[in-house]
């Protein structure tokens, strides 16, 4: 993202991003569900949070190293009815091996795309689109219930304009053998679209399943993803949750999770983000169920003038939760990495553990990295840690692998693909293959 | 093999070698014995071209060719190795990569095709089995964990995968027992012929009585102040090096 011009930092007021007001005014009567009440108040709510809040800026302490204003100046038209060919499946799955794969582009479910293997009972995997005409009655109590908060200006965006998205219902005990791939793919065929996915997961108690985003651009141009995933993980539950970000390069990626852990509830997930002009990926975890674990790792690797933030928040509300945080990255050239991690330890959340370890490696003399741990602890019987380091690669080590006729560049490649080993090594293990 | 002519040599401005004169040929093992700091590792450094060291005067003619402008992969790739004093750990990269690159890096630069994972694998283990190399090493990452020892062994190891024509152990027996020693000097021994040579740089005669050196020179403050036979090298356990403190 190139630093904006300064007058653009020291407007004041925010401004009211008319244009996304706007398409909602143009499109409310035919979003999907728009004749349910308990939908259009939800959306009248989140349109009205958006114009007052506008696009975020760093006047927001979430927001801190992240403006959203470029989006202004850029005219996204919304998605309407369009079939847009696409030639080659960006999946990460292994050919030939079956399983399940559902596809989206520019947000909008792709049935002639996907493939919908054999699926055990009691699990149920439909699109948004679909369900809010076909079935609303199943979404009432989970859609828009998690996502809740203040002062989230691309969530209520979301919630606004959402027209189609995943929903995943894992019944009671249910194990999944095979990963749910869902691929969204970002397309431009003339002007740039903005689209806004809307994701609802559900496992209910002591259920199983592995899903798998895949998100890739067609490299036709820019293109604005703004997606939010409700996750509800119940009692005894594991989602292992798998993301790689490889949209355009001209592309914004706006990304937000809300989870919910309850008893010895598992969620594990991992990002891989190589993608995008400007992405970022907020997850929020709350553990409101005692011996509630959560993982959330993720390996960055950024070019050019790629801005990346990743935002956490873990919330250990309840005892003996436990939480992993790993984010690595490597930055290169004028690219910048922003990775804000907050751990919250509730009162009643004694016994509980949280980790947290961002790790950067610095390619060039202006790539940066902006790192701010929280942590925030209010109960006294607890285990926390949290650190931070970025650097540059090891010069003993590059002169010592040349000295033994490995070239400077294949050296480098060793040293960096050895920094980030660990964390991919999650996704070899799952066998997928990122491109 | 190596010709070096006055060298002049600097670490942030400050002069470290101070007109140096060596001269090694094919088929020699020559042995560099000095007090410490007077320059050994320096020289070896600059020798393989490692950054921060600036040569202000003088060459260094290796195989008739000034490698002084070549970058260090290239000097490897003619066939200099440096048996680091301090061989350098690298989490993540594992032992068997780091051979198989380094084997295939140096094949490449000398016109040979690639080695295969297996193939590369089978001279790895070879040269292991007659330096008398555990297995448990190529699995570990680089150095990673490994005993002053094992380090050393690993370093020897390196040398025989990739045959140097000429080797430069900068003192590859501080710490050793007597076992790896052995195993040093059977390395190095291994690799004598008409066509390579070694310098060996030490600050012990105990080496010498396994690698027994053609000729032996003292480096004190940059430069090298005598030279002689193997026996220079007994009257240094002797006399130390005391006499030539003030000799430069
Ligand atoms: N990186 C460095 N920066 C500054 N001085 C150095 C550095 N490395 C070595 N020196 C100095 O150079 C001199 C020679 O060091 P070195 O070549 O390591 O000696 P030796 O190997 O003979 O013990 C010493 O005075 C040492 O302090
Ligand atoms: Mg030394």
């Amino acid at each position: 993202m190139p630093p904006l011009p300064a007058r653009l930092r020291i407007m004041d007021a925010p401004a009211p991003a008319l244009s996304f007001v706007d398409q909602y005014g143009a499109s409310r009567d035919d979003l999907p569900g728009s004749a349910l009440p308990w939908l259009s108040a939800l959306r009248e709510t989140a349109i009205a949070d958006f114009a007052a809040d506008g696009l975020p800026t760093p006047r927001a302490e979430a927001w801190k190293y992240t403006s959203l204003r470029p989006l202004e100046k850029l005219a996204f038209e919304p998605v309407v009815n369009e079939t847009i060919s696409i030639d080659k499946l960006p999946t990460l799955l292994p050919h030939g091996q079956g399983g399940h794969r559902l596809v989206f582009v520019n947000g909008t479910f792709r049935a002639d795309l996907s493939l919908l293997g054999d699926f055990p009972d009691g699990v149920e995997v439909n699109s948004l689109a679909d369900l809010l005409t076909h079935d609303p009655e199943t979404l009432e109590a989970h859609l828009g219930r998690f996502g809740v908060g203040e002062g989230q200006p691309m969530l209520a965006l979301n919630t606004a304009l959402m027209r189609d998205g995943l929903v995943l219902h894992i019944g009671a005990g249910v194990m999944v053998p095979m990963p749910i791939e869902v691929i969204y793919i970002g397309a431009t065929p003339d002007t740039p679209r903005a689209f806004h996915p809307r994701n609802l997961i559900v496992l209910e108690p002591g259920s199983r399943a592995t899903v798998i985003e895949h998100h890739a651009g067609l490299g036709t141009g820019g293109y604005l993803a703004n997606s939010v995933s409700e996750v509800l993980v119940e009692a005894g539950a594991a989602l292992h949750h798998y993301k790689v970000q490889a949209d355009d390069i001209d592309a914004f990626h706006i990304a937000t999770s809300h989870v919910r852990l309850e008893k010895d509830a598992v969620y594990d997930s991992f990002t891989l983000s190589t993608g995008a002009r400007l992405s970022r990926q907020e997850i929020s975890v709350r553990m409101v169920g005692a011996g509630a674990e959560c993982h959330l790792n993720g390996a960055y690797m950024l070019r050019g003038a790629q801005h990346c933030d990743i935002t956490t928040a873990i919330e250990h509300e309840a005892p003996n939760t436990s939480s992993r945080e790993v984010f690595k990255g490597v930055i290169d050239d004028t690219a910048r990495a922003v990775f804000q991690g907050r751990i919250v330890v509730h009162p009643k959340a004694q016994k509980s553990d949280g980790h947290q370890l961002s790790r950067a490696l610095l390619l060039s003399d202006r790539a940066e990295i902006d790192a701010k741990p929280e942590l925030e602890i209010y109960a006294d019987d607890v285990k926390c840690s949290h650190g931070a380091t970025a650097g540059d690669l090891d010069h003993a080590a590059l002169f010592y692998l040349r000295s033994r006729g490995i070239p400077e560049a294949t050296a480098r490649h060793l040293l960096i693909e050895a920094f980030l080993t660990d964390t991919i090594h999650k996704i070899a293990a799952e066998g997928l293959c990122p491109a | 093999m190596l010709e070096i002519k006055s060298l002049h040599a600097t670490i942030d401005g400050k002069e470290i070698l101070r007109g140096l004169d060596l001269s090694i040929a094919a088929g020699e093992v020559h042995a560099i014995m000095g007090p410490n700091g007077s320059g050994k590792s320096t020289l070896a450094y600059v020798m393989t071209g490692r950054e921060g060291y600036q040569v202000t005067d003088g060459e260094i003619l290796f195989k008739g060719r000034d490698i002084l402008a070549m970058t260090p992969e290239e000097r490897a790739g003619e066939g200099l190795f440096l048996a680091f004093q301090y061989p350098v750990e690298i989490p993540g990269v594992p032992n068997t990569t780091f051979l198989k690159e380094a084997l295939n890096a140096v094949r490449q630069y000398r016109g040979e095709p690639p080695l295969d994972a297996m193939q590369s694998l089978r001279l790895v283990r070879q040269k292991m089995k007659e330096l008398g190399v555990t297995e448990e090493l190529l699995k570990r990452a680089v150095n990673v964990g490994f005993s002053g020892g094992e380090k050393k062994r690993n370093e020897v190891l390196q040398m025989a995968v990739l045959d140097p024509a000429l080797a430069v152990l900068d003192e590859t027996d501080s710490g050793l027992d007597i076992d790896a020693l052995k195993t040093v000097a059977d390395g190095v021994n291994a690799l004598r012929g008409p066509e390579r040579s070694a310098l060996v740089i030490t600050h012990y005669q105990r080496l010498l009585d396994y690698i027994v050196p053609d000729k032996v020179h003292v480096l004190a403050a940059g430069r090298i102040v005598r030279s002689g036979g193997k026996e220079l090298a007994q009257e240094l356990e002797q006399s130390g090096y005391a006499a030539f403190a003030g000799a430069a």
